[in-house]
């Protein structure tokens, strides 16, 4: 489905997940950042550019790949993306979700 | 998610962190309560050691018989650990870290601590603390709560 976001529209799924990565850019980022109450910092920009290097080299994501990236450890990922951090954070980065159950 | 562990048998320990972790991984809160045999999940010694049951488990396809033989459950249980790597599944040590990382609180019962004769020194460093089983209750009184039993 169309997604109206800031100035653009994007595609995505039932659960507000982007559908065309192509479509992604930082401003649409910070707007999908807002609508989960998180304040993009440089440290968040880190992390989304290591989920989105993953993505491109077609690497399946999970929290202990995460933490174990050398980028963030678990802990500090759940406090950068509070609640859901897997979820929210590749919902930002504009990848689907992971299917993974660790 | 309340999850009561009772068990030790590898594929048990893995279900209830599994679901745990799965919980958080869905900004759900999780907490974990070891009690008899599921204590020996969070003993430092014995957490390196745990098995897959080779017995009374028809799921295995293993007859009875030859599941009691000597060296099934360590034959099972590396095969098991072998297909959990694959999967890059942690081993129960390096699962703990991750559930406490992730903010799980690790609980241990009060009752099977003496029962089994253990202290806090033979438990995994960053448990959460030692409970009895009203302590546990009270903790999951919040609405929507579920408690599981495994």
């Amino acid at each position: 489905m169309k997604k109206e976001i800031g100035t653009a529209t994007i595609e995505v799924n039932e659960e507000g997940f982007m559908t065309n990565f192509w479509q992604w850019s930082k401003d649409i980022g910070e707007e999908l950042a807002k609508e989960s109450s998180i304040n993009l910092t440089p440290r968040h920009w880190q992390i989304i550019d290591y989920i989105q290097d993953e993505y491109r080299k077609e690497v399946p994501l999970s929290i202990r790949k995460i933490g174990k990236s050398g980028v963030v450890d678990i802990k500090q990922f759940y406090e950068l993306f509070p609640k859901a951090p897997l979820k929210t954070a590749t919902k930002i980065a504009g990848v689907p979700k992971p299917a993974s159950c660790i | 998610m309340m999850i009561i562990l009772s068990k030790a048998t590898l594929e048990n320990v893995y279900a209830a962190f599994v679901l745990a972790n799965g919980a958080r991984m869905e900004g759900i809160e999780a907490e974990v309560f070891f009690t008899f045999f599921g204590l020996e999940t969070i003993h430092k010694r014995k957490l390196k050691h745990l098995h897959v049951a080779t017995v009374g488990n028809p799921a295995m396809h293993i007859p009875t018989m030859v599941g009691g033989l000597p060296g099934m459950e360590n034959f099972a249980t590396t095969m098991m650990k072998r297909e959990m790597k694959k999967l890059d599944m942690p081993d129960v040590f390096e699962f703990l870290c991750l559930l406490k990382d992730s903010g799980v609180k690790l609980w241990a019962c009060k009752l099977a601590m003496d029962m089994f004769h253990y202290t806090k020194d033979d438990m995994f460093e960053d448990l959460d603390g030692v409970l009895t089983v009203g302590d546990f209750y009270n903790r999951a009184h919040g609405e929507g709560t579920h408690i599981l039993f495994i």
